[in-house]
């Protein structure tokens, strides 16, 4: 099925059988490969990657879903050249160890700060409040990206480092 | 090597003189990390487009494959292969070693008929599309003879018998001991089956190119895995290329390689084209190895002032039917605690349960939920602070074989600990801490984990641009290798971290024995360090035997580098311009570290101490870590960054294994009922508090030529105990079956009044 | 996954006549239960149609002080409405206690509703399920029932409805808007919408083949309080042991049912001047468990008891 889907500013036009994943369309049609598969049915958040500025997991997607839409993965975000302050802060901060679920936790990140300025409550945000970047908010809303390593205290400490460098 | 004190007083590492060593740098790997531009095992770049292989796995736990109905998924668009057990290619008999010094035998795939665990992998598709291919599986039609699965852990204790060529082990007279001690304990703690989920499913991509088969597979032990490929499809070792540069986790459950890898390979070769294969998360479940349950049942015997006059500790656990695993969890204590009178041992039953084998920490993990849950216990008991119950019962000398400790900080841990968590506020008897909804509590653990060196080597190659290469047969799967031995060759030969270079994961390299055991960084950093003693020593001779060097006709000894020169005294020159002129094509020189024949004559481990402080809800029996710190001494430390973030990591297993993991077994089905990560729950971020790991100085001169230990397992060890000692200070209520979840303090919290 | 063919619906109706006239057609729209499904093939479909961009993802305030929620609205976009937090906090709460950021942010309002049970042994398509597999038995009656259903369960099924928005919503008197094959809309409240198991736990809704849920429509707020406690066995990101939604004198229960539980026993116990304790006792008079979610009855007891409370401090 032909769609063409913006990723990382750049039109791709595919010819893509129906069944394939946004996850996989990018993984293995168009070799970004910064998106992992940790569980393939959302449960992990390593596939998270922002469409139309939301993040969302690709692997609970169909390519064909997302035609005409903008996606961002990690390989949008920064280069090893030219990183991210999200990118610099998980690096400075150890924010990862082995790396896999890393790309995800990242552009959920992206995702994160966009959701709070947009004032996208959660299950720490007092009734009627508005959401304030504090740890316990960080925690909640980062609890979509599993990292088995466990580098959650230095996630949240990169997060911080990263909205304090982006501010 | 036969004698530790061979290893010499001085070092580039121990000298440290450019700070490198222990410096929280950034890991050497991370700019590719953090950008998604490491490639895993299923994104190496093939040099022609991949096939791609699912794999179906068995419906039944144990029994025959009767019949074979492939038909559809022959037909099914873009299908290639369908192979089961009638049609796979001939593979090795199982455990064939044409070469006698193979680290690993054959494994074949789809061997036969017989099904020995639910999930066993029983047909391959490969597609032309990775939706073909998964589209094909489901078309596989089995049917199977189903015996009866023996499952059911907890109802076959009585058939478990100690493991083959181990007894138990009796210092003194423990029942005596037990009987006259005034304070007793007895109790039993049960730890289910536990799950690695490492982030990344096991998954390999291979090809064939001139005859030789290149694999990229995701392993924590590079040569087992490539003499194992090759013993299984038939080649010579050589002729297998197998690469594992980035991992994602590993935690022991890549301690081996599994069907993926030699499914991949044969379908390589039989379409002559690359395959690649991975494990579905479901697949990961059943299909890799998991940490066994456990039955453990701890007896204390104490005077009134808190000694320990006997200590016992028996664990029942279970492994593969096929198999020999046992999980250790008694073998700790036999460092840990003073007693007169102690023992220990396991017994062991197997089970049509997939294959039970290590996981972080294997032995202690489980064992510390329990011992360490009973010192909790014994010290309630007598009215002593649990610190000061551990500080009275530590050992002088190693309390089984009176073997000094090479280097023991376990009463500094605790002591320091205790201190900075403000362990003096809390409350001994549960229940009167109160915030809100929730009753606030603290518990607190020891841990210990041994420590172990193996042999290894590495090579170091300066080149003209004064550029040095490490490269070793060695992994990382998250633990920092890449960056301590980066660490260890910019200190050795005194250039900055920038000029290193360093390949590993790959069977073409010096071999190492790869991740596990937390040995990793003690075993490949002192191979590292050999490598660059003779490299030093290789330039050095260069630079005082070159007419045209500023050092020429120096003593060799008397170089010294740092800051890209080489020197003596003042005169000096760079590095780089010495290769360039005396040696263009570079310098490779090999070095190899083994163990002491005298190491063990120290009782070698690492420690350390865990306080935790949780909330729970009585209405409910939620449970909230609020804040955990651990105190560690694990030896040298080579980089304060990348080891507080394996320890830190292992906390948080140890949180996982408090509260929220296990994998339960249906036994009519012989079956694990939690099959992802939605119903398999390891921690998420809102899980974990505010949580810090300190590590003390410490060099432990017996352990390796650099002082370090390792610290991947230590902080699991004694983690989950201090949570669930925690929860019991909070509300009154002990659970002695993990993990402790809301419906089981539930019943607890009622009972009490709650 | 089997093959299928996609379409993305153009207007809501001809979605609907598409879906009677297309062998094996079901909607998609954030699609992620239904890919999840898919993906281990207990889901089948032959076509899909994309409804997700259709214009019915709007939230309008109505008249009478409710609120109009379109089928496609992001699970998201419902819990950070203001008008939502302001008068539905519970909905809001309930939302948010469901799935992950990124799971909210693309699921629908609809599909949320529409979503399966979480029963380990619907998904594992080796284990008998009447649910998944007609006629092939229960795996869980017998099982590791620790999540099983306590009220109105049946012998072929004893599962829960996962839905955490959907239990609030069954809390605030919510009234679901569809629209049928015949292109007629009908308006009937979402305690019709679930069905309890009974022979054939495969047919889960009322809903009739072809139809379309575009809107849920709540009623104006009733007096009192809102809360929403969901109870689970990690912090965040999970399946939940049991909840409650408590809306003034409104309860509803979460995970103890084959759909949202409206607490009417337990409500009328309320009504009538039981304590929230008696209230809760009343309805749990009805329960029947199965051994390993015996807890279930004091967790929901405590848990219910607790939330009236809160709700009561809040409305006072």
């Amino acid at each position: 099925m032909q769609t063409t889907i913006t990723v990382n500013g750049q039109a791709r036009a595919l010819d893509i059988d129906p069944r394939t994943t946004l996850l996989d369309a990018l993984r293995e049609h168009l070799r970004l490969t910064g998106s992992k598969k940790g569980c393939d049915h959302g449960q992990c958040g390593a596939c998270t990657v922002l469409v139309n500025g939301v993040r969302i997991n690709s692997c609970l997607s169909l390519a064909v879903m997302h035609d005409g839409d903008q996606v961002t993965t990690i390989e949008g975000v920064g280069t090893p050249e030219a990183l991210h302050p999200v990118q610099t802060a998980f690096l400075t901060q150890d924010a990862y160890q082995c790396g896999y679920c890393t790309p995800g936790q990242i552009c959920s990140t992206l995702g994160l700060l966009r959701e709070l300025e947009a004032g996208v409550p959660s299950q720490e945000t007092p009734a009627g409040a508005r959401p304030v970047l504090s740890d316990a908010e960080i925690r909640e809303r980062m609890s979509g990206n599993i990292c088995r390593c466990s580098a959650y205290p230095q996630i949240v400490a990169a997060i911080r480092d990263a909205a304090g460098s982006m501010a | 090597m036969s004698s530790v004190h061979d290893w010499t007083p001085t070092n580039p590492v121990k000298e440290n003189r450019s700070g490198l060593i222990g410096k929280p740098v950034d890991r050497y790997e991370g700019p590719l990390k953090v950008t998604g531009t490491a490639p895993y095992a299923y994104e190496v770049q093939t040099p022609s487009p991949p096939a791609y292989g699912v794999m179906v796995g068995a419906t039944i736990a144990t029994g025959r494959i009767t019949g074979v109905d492939i038909a559809e998924a022959e037909a099914t668009a873009g299908v290639l292969i369908v192979w089961t057990h009638l049609n796979a290619p001939t593979q090795a008999p199982r455990g064939t070693k044409v070469h006698p010094r193979s680290s690993a035998g054959s494994k074949p795939a789809l061997e036969n008929d017989r099904v020995t665990y639910f999930g066993q992998p029983v047909a391959l598709v490969v597609g032309e599309t990775l939706e073909a291919a998964t589209a094909g599986a489901h078309r596989v039609k089995l049917t199977y003879a189903e015996d009866h699965p023996d499952v059911d852990f907890r109802a076959r204790l009585d058939a478990a018998v100690s493991p083959v060529g181990e007894e138990d082990v009796e210092i003194g007279n423990f029942a005596r001991g037990f009987t006259e001690s005034p304070v007793q304990l007895d109790q039993t703690w049960h730890t289910p089956i536990q799950n690695h989920c490492q982030m990344e499913p096991c998954a390999s991509t291979v090809w064939f190119e001139g005859g030789k088969c290149v694999a990229h597979t995701s392993v924590q032990m590079v040569k087992p895995a490539q003499h194992g490929l090759a013993e299984t499809i038939g080649i010579p070792r050589d002729d297998v290329h197998l690469m594992t540069r980035y991992i994602g986790g590993g935690f022991g459950g890549k301690g081996q390689t599994y069907d993926d890898l030699v499914l991949a390979a044969l379908a390589a070769r039989a379409l002559g084209r690359p395959v690649k294969v991975a494990f579905t998360r479901q697949q990961m479940m059943h299909g890799t190895i998991h940490r066994p349950a456990t039955v453990m049942r701890v007896r204390l015997g104490a005077e009134k002032d808190g000694r320990l006059n006997a200590m016992s500790m028996m664990t029942w656990t279970h492994c593969h039917r096929d198999g020999n695993f046992t999980e250790h969890a008694s073998n700790f204590s036999r460092a840990l605690y003073a007693a007169p009178n102690r023992l220990t041992g396991h017994r062991l039953v197997k089970l049509d349960l997939p294959g039970a084998g290590p996981m972080r920490a294997p032995g202690e993990a489980s064992g510390t939920l329990s011992l360490e849950c009973a010192m909790d216990e014994l010290a309630e008991q007598l009215g002593l602070d649990p610190v000061e119950l551990r500080i009275r019962n530590e050992p002088p000398t190693d309390p089984e074989n009176g073997r000094p400790f090479s280097m023991r900080q376990l009463v500094r841990c605790l002591r320091e600990g205790a201190q900075m968590f403000g362990w003096d506020r809390r409350l001994p008897t549960p229940g009167l801490v109160r915030d809100g909804r929730w009753l606030v509590g603290m518990g607190m653990a020891a841990a210990i984990r041994g420590n172990f060196l193996l042999p290894a080597k590495c090579s170091f190659t300066v080149d003209a641009d004064g550029v040095i290469t490490v490269k070793q047969g060695m992994t990382d799967i998250g633990t920092g290798t890449y960056t301590v031995l980066a660490q260890i060759a910019a200190e050795t030969l005194g250039v900055p971290l920038g000029q290193v270079r360093v390949e590993i994961g790959d069977s073409e390299l010096p071999p190492a024995p790869g991740s596990g055991g937390q040995f990793g960084a003690a075993t490949a950093g002192s191979a590292a360090l050999a490598a660059g003693q003779n490299l030093r020593t290789a330039i050095a001779e260069l630079a005082t035997g070159d007419e045209a060097s500023p050092l020429f006709g120096g003593r060799p000894v008397d170089v010294t580098f740092q800051d890209g020169l080489v020197a003596i005294g003042n005169r000096s020159e760079a590095l780089a311009e010495l290769i360039r002129r005396a040696a263009p094509e570079g310098l490779t020189v090999e070095g190899e570290i083994r163990p002491a024949a005298d190491a063990r004559e120290w009782s070698q481990q690492t420690y350390g101490a865990h306080y935790c402080e949780v909330g729970v809800d009585p209405v409910t029996g939620e449970v909230r870590v609020r804040r955990m710190l651990g105190v560690f001494a694990a030896g040298r430390i080579l980089n304060a960054k990348t080891a507080r973030s394996q320890l830190t990591g292992g906390m948080i297993w140890g949180v996982g294994s408090a509260l929220t993991e296990g994998n339960a077994v249906d036994p009519r089905y012989g079956s694990l009922i939690n099959q992802d990560l939605a119903q398999y729950l390891v921690p998420v971020q809102a899980d974990i508090g505010d949580l810090e790991a300190i590590m003390l100085d410490e060099v432990d001169d017996k352990a390796n030529p650099m002082g370090v230990k390792g610290v991947g397992e230590l902080g699991n060890s004694g983690a989950g105990a201090a949570v669930a000692n925690a929860i019991y200070n909070a509300c009154g209520v002990r659970v002695r079956d993990y993990p402790i979840t809301p419906d089981k303090l539930l019943a607890g919290l009622i009972a009490r009044g709650l | 996954m089997r093959p299928f063919t996609y379409e993305r619906a153009t207007d809501a109706q001809s979605a609907v006549r598409a879906a009677v006239e297309t062998p094996g057609a079901r909607f998609i729209a954030g699609g992620t239960n239904l890919l999840d499904l898919m993906k281990l093939e207990i889901e089948q479909p032959q076509h899909l149609i994309d409804v997700g961009r259709l214009p019915m993802a709007g939230i309008e305030s109505l008249a009478d002080g409710g609120l109009r929620i379109g089928g496609a609205a992001t699970n998201t976009a419902v819990a950070s409405d203001p008008a939502v937090r302001a008068r539905f906090p519970v909905l809001s709460e309930a939302i948010v206690a469901g799935g992950s950021p990124q799971l909210r942010n693309k699921a629908s309002v609809a599909g949320n509703l529409m979503q399966r049970t979480r029963c380990a042994y619907f998904y594992d398509t080796a284990k008998p399920c009447n649910k998944r597999a007609p006629g092939s038995g229960c795996g869980a009656l017998e099982g590791l029932n620790r999540n099983a259903a306590i009220f109105g369960a049946s012998h072929a099924c004893v599962a829960t409805h996962p839905s955490d928005m959907a239990v609030a919503l069954a809390a605030l008197d919510a009234r679901i808007e569809t629209l049928t094959p015949s292109g007629e809309s009908r308006s009937f409240t979402i305690l019709d919408l679930h069905r309890l198991p009974g022979e054939t736990p495969q047919i889960e809704t009322h809903l009739i083949a072809g139809e379309l849920i575009t809107a849920v429509v709540l009623p104006p707020p009733p007096p009192g309080g809102q809360v929403y406690r969901k109870v689970r066995d990690r912090a965040s990101y999970a399946g939940g042991l049991a909840s409650v939604a408590v809306a003034g004198g409104q309860v509803a229960l979460g995970m103890v049912a084959h759909k949202p539980w409206r607490a009417a026993e337990a409500e009328g116990a309320l009504a009538s001047g039981a304590s929230p304790a008696e209230a809760i006792a009343r309805e749990l008079d009805g329960a029947s468990t199965l051994g390993r979610n015996d807890f279930k009855v004091p967790l929901v007891a405590r848990l219910v008891a607790a939330a009236i409370g809160e709700a009561n401090g809040r409305g006072a």
